[in-house]
């Protein structure tokens, strides 16, 4: 167990799904409360945080890191609701002219002051997950990575806030006015969720750096709402995309011999082209499956309509021929045999003796009736 | 001074000064639609999702010639958006999320094909990453022929399409009844502002692209109301601050082009965010102000006059003390300013209580026609 932790692989692939689940699990609610691209904001400026931290203390490895990060993070948030508040800019444009400020400052700060520390501009926006092995540490006897350590913080941390605000959270997340009228302040938890979102990403810069982890912040929940309706679930998937973009990331960029962080966010992009796709709901193809199920339940409607309309009058004869369909209901022929072998299928008409007199069954006639008086029985269903 | 002269002698500078300047122009012109049309953001999508265009374009071509890189960065960019487009209209997701997948899937797929070309050890490969921040000095004389007629092609789109942008821009439905091809239009405008941003990669890097797109814009949209005064501004304003960024990043060692660039551009924003006249948030906060006073001071008047009525006596003198108690310790400098208008003096009523005041004949004027104003005769 001692050894197996801090193998390299295992250490890269632990690193890779702790990054994944600590901010897929926050990415979830900004996803859904539509603010997922200040996660992109915050990832940026919290580099202006750890370069301020860092001139400040002049040390490369302090604690302050993470409190200066969060610091950033919250203001950046703070000057772009500001910003867009004031209503001479968008919420949008706001977002896209205060973090290059912030990031821009950052950049020239590490420039000035920093250049040849291990803050480097390329690993700020890169992460060095291939190296996160190389630097361990000694957790309760055991000896462990350090990124891994940290990261697992973090993750337990972000677990037990969605697990201890999950009412809270989901509340301010669908229906802000009654989460404020019940006492839930959305507004803190807003915030914290903003905080602990640039917390999470200081954590993970090092290992997969800046514009990664937006990947791995709103990818994985992007995938997992095209699933489900169910926000635990949303959770939940986004927590297995990430963990399998983890795995899979990893294993693909070792055969590839290419950026590991930089593969894992491929693969969280994989899966939801494939939710988008394949999902069973809000699919592309399941969306063309059920339009197509529509349009020949609906054509099947017309044609039992049609019967029961000239069933009793005396042009039945003429009217309720096959056909007269074309002519009538203007199908061409391939249609008609569609929608006749269906409705004969669903049991919902007959045809006559010599085979050309379509009748209603008394099924098909009630969903006729159905049909033309809905207010006289529940939905029309075939 | 002497760092402003140096464009007209400094080759290198003069060459960064110009691309500097071209750059600001086609984004700030090209900017101003997307910022009017709410896709500010999509210059963040585009310029990230260039950077696998910019690999792939020196794949194909095998050396870091600035031609296939631009290719390579506008067709990418051009696939992005149209995945965006693709997936907000046909899943359940909203813009900012497929905006957000779009641009970090595209960069991530960047920085793996970066890291495959880094492992083909070619000599040309070096400085690649360059692109992610921009990197001014390799600019040479040709890029800058490049960025000219990227320029040109800019400022002739907006003019011979004029009119369908317009009404595209600000009222689609409109456009579409008039049978303009906006999906086609969207499609170019598109494009263009691709193409705008891969012209700035090089100096100012994927990171920073998008604010050139925005900035200038956003600035523009302040001082003016029309389209037409917007472009003409934004296109100053781009300019501006690239030749500004240019010469101050030359001026010190250790301030890079790009940032510095970006920086001049967010400071034109907000000085034009507080300055620019009728939408300037300092006039706002000033105009405030005044009407938070002039109302004040009515608020006063006419209790003073109420307080008149009641009492039966036109200059029923009212204690200092009971009105900051009932204003909030405000009444003192909103009475002085009464005092300098003429409408209200102090008077000393009895000598152990604090200091009082009374309405003049002026005063009590006003505070009838105060209260005629709003419509209240019942006193």
């Amino acid at each position: 167990m001692n050894e197996f932790l801090i193998q390299p692989d295992v250490v890269i692939v632990l690193v890779g799904t702790l990054v994944g689940i600590a901010s897929s699990l926050l990415g979830t609610f900004l996803v859904l409360r539509k603010s997922s691209m200040l996660s992109d904001a915050i990832s940026h400026s919290i580099l202006l945080g750890i370069i301020l931290v860092y001139i400040i203390t002049g040390n490369q490895y302090s604690p302050f890191f993470i409190v200066g990060a969060a610091a950033v993070g919250v203001l950046t948030v703070v000057l772009t609701e500001l910003l867009a508040s004031s209503n001479r800019v968008k919420n949008d444009a706001a977002i896209g002219l205060v973090y290059p400020l912030l990031f821009a400052i950052a950049v020239i700060l590490i420039n000035l002051f920093a250049a040849n520390v291990h803050i480097d501009t390329d690993a700020v926006l890169l992460g060095e997950i291939g190296f996160a092995w190389l630097d361990t540490t000694t957790f309760l006897g055991i000896e462990v990575a350090s990124a891994v350590l940290s990261l697992s913080a973090v993750t337990l941390i972000n677990a037990l806030f969605v697990f201890l605000f999950y009412k809270e959270l989901k509340l301010s997340t669908f229906d802000p006015g009654l989460a404020a009228a019940l006492g839930f302040s959305p507004t803190f938890i807003y915030y914290a969720l903003l905080s602990l979102t640039s917390v999470t990403a200081v954590t993970a810069f090092d290992s997969v750096g800046a514009i990664l982890l937006v990947a791995f912040i709103i990818v994985p929940p992007s995938a997992a709402y095209l699933l489900t309706d169910k926000l635990w679930k949303m959770l939940f998937f986004g927590s297995v995309f990430s963990v399998a973009s983890g795995f899979l990331g990893y294993l693909s960029a070792i055969w590839l011999d290419v950026s590991i962080g930089g593969m894992m966010a491929v693969f969280t992009g994989i899966f939801l082209a494939l939710a988008f796709f394949f999902g069973p709901k809000y699919g592309l193809i399941a969306q063309e499956v059920r339009r197509r199920q529509q349009r020949s339940d609906n054509t099947a409607r017309m044609l039992l309509v049609h019967l029961y309309n000239h069933e009793q009058d005396d042009l039945s004869v003429r009217e309720n021929a096959i056909t007269a369909l074309s002519e009538h209901l203007r199908w061409n022929q391939q249609q008609i045999q569609r929608v006749m072998e269906k409705s004969l299928d669903d049991g919902l008409i007959s045809r006559g003796p010599k085979g050309e007199r379509l009748f209603l069954t008394s099924k098909g006639r009630v969903l006729a009736q159905e049909v033309l008086e809905p207010w006289e029985h529940n939905e029309p269903k075939l | 001074m002497s760092d402003i002269l140096m464009i007209f002698t400094d080759f290198t500078l003069r060459n960064v000064a110009l691309g500097a300047a071209l750059l600001g122009i086609s984004s700030g012109i090209l900017g101003c639609y997307a910022l009017l049309r709410q896709q500010s953001l999509l210059g963040d999508a585009l310029s990230h999702a260039a950077l696998p265009g910019v690999c792939l374009g020196f794949l194909v071509a095998g050396s870091r010639e600035f031609l296939p890189i631009l290719l390579g960065a506008l067709i990418t960019g051009s696939v992005a958006a149209f995945i965006i487009q693709y997936l907000t209209r046909r899943s359940r997701l909203k813009t900012d999320a497929a905006i957000g997948s779009t641009l970090s899937v595209f960069f991530a797929l960047g920085i793996v094909l970066l890291t495959y070309i880094g492992n083909q050890n070619n000599a040309g490969q070096a400085g690649l990453e360059s692109f992610l921040f921009g990197q001014a000095a390799s600019i040479v004389p040709s890029d800058v022929m490049v960025m000219l007629v990227v320029t040109l092609l800019s400022i002739a789109f907006i003019a011979a399409l004029w009119k369908e942008l317009k009404v595209t821009t600000f009222d689609p439905e409109f456009a579409g009844s008039l049978g303009y091809p906006i999906l086609t239009l969207e499609l170019l405008m598109t494009s263009m502002i691709a193409l705008a941003i891969v012209i700035g990669l090089q100096m100012v890097g994927v990171v920073l692209m998008a604010a050139m797109v925005i900035a200038p814009a956003a600035a523009a949209r302040q001082w003016v109301l029309k389209l037409e005064g917007m472009v003409v501004l934004a296109a100053v304003f781009g300019a501006l601050s690239g030749v500004v960024g240019a010469v101050l990043s030359s001026s010190y060692r250790g301030l890079a082009t790009g940032p510095m660039i970006v920086i001049c551009a967010s400071v034109i924003v907000i000085l034009s965010l507080l300055f620019a006249p009728n939408r300037g948030l300092l006039w706002a906060w000033v105009e405030q102000r005044k009407n938070h006073r002039l109302l004040q001071g009515q608020q006063v008047l006419v209790d003073l006059y109420k307080l008149s009525v009641r009492h039966d006596d036109p200059a029923y003198p009212s204690e200092l003390g009971m009105m900051n108690l009932y204003y909030g310790l405000n009444a003192k400098r909103t009475l002085t300013r009464l005092e300098q208008q003429g409408f209200v003096e102090p008077v000393s009523h009895m000598r152990e209580e604090g200091q009082h005041w009374r309405l003049t004949d002026t005063g009590l004027n006003e505070a009838q026609a105060v209260l005629s104003s709003l419509g209240n005769h019942n006193e």
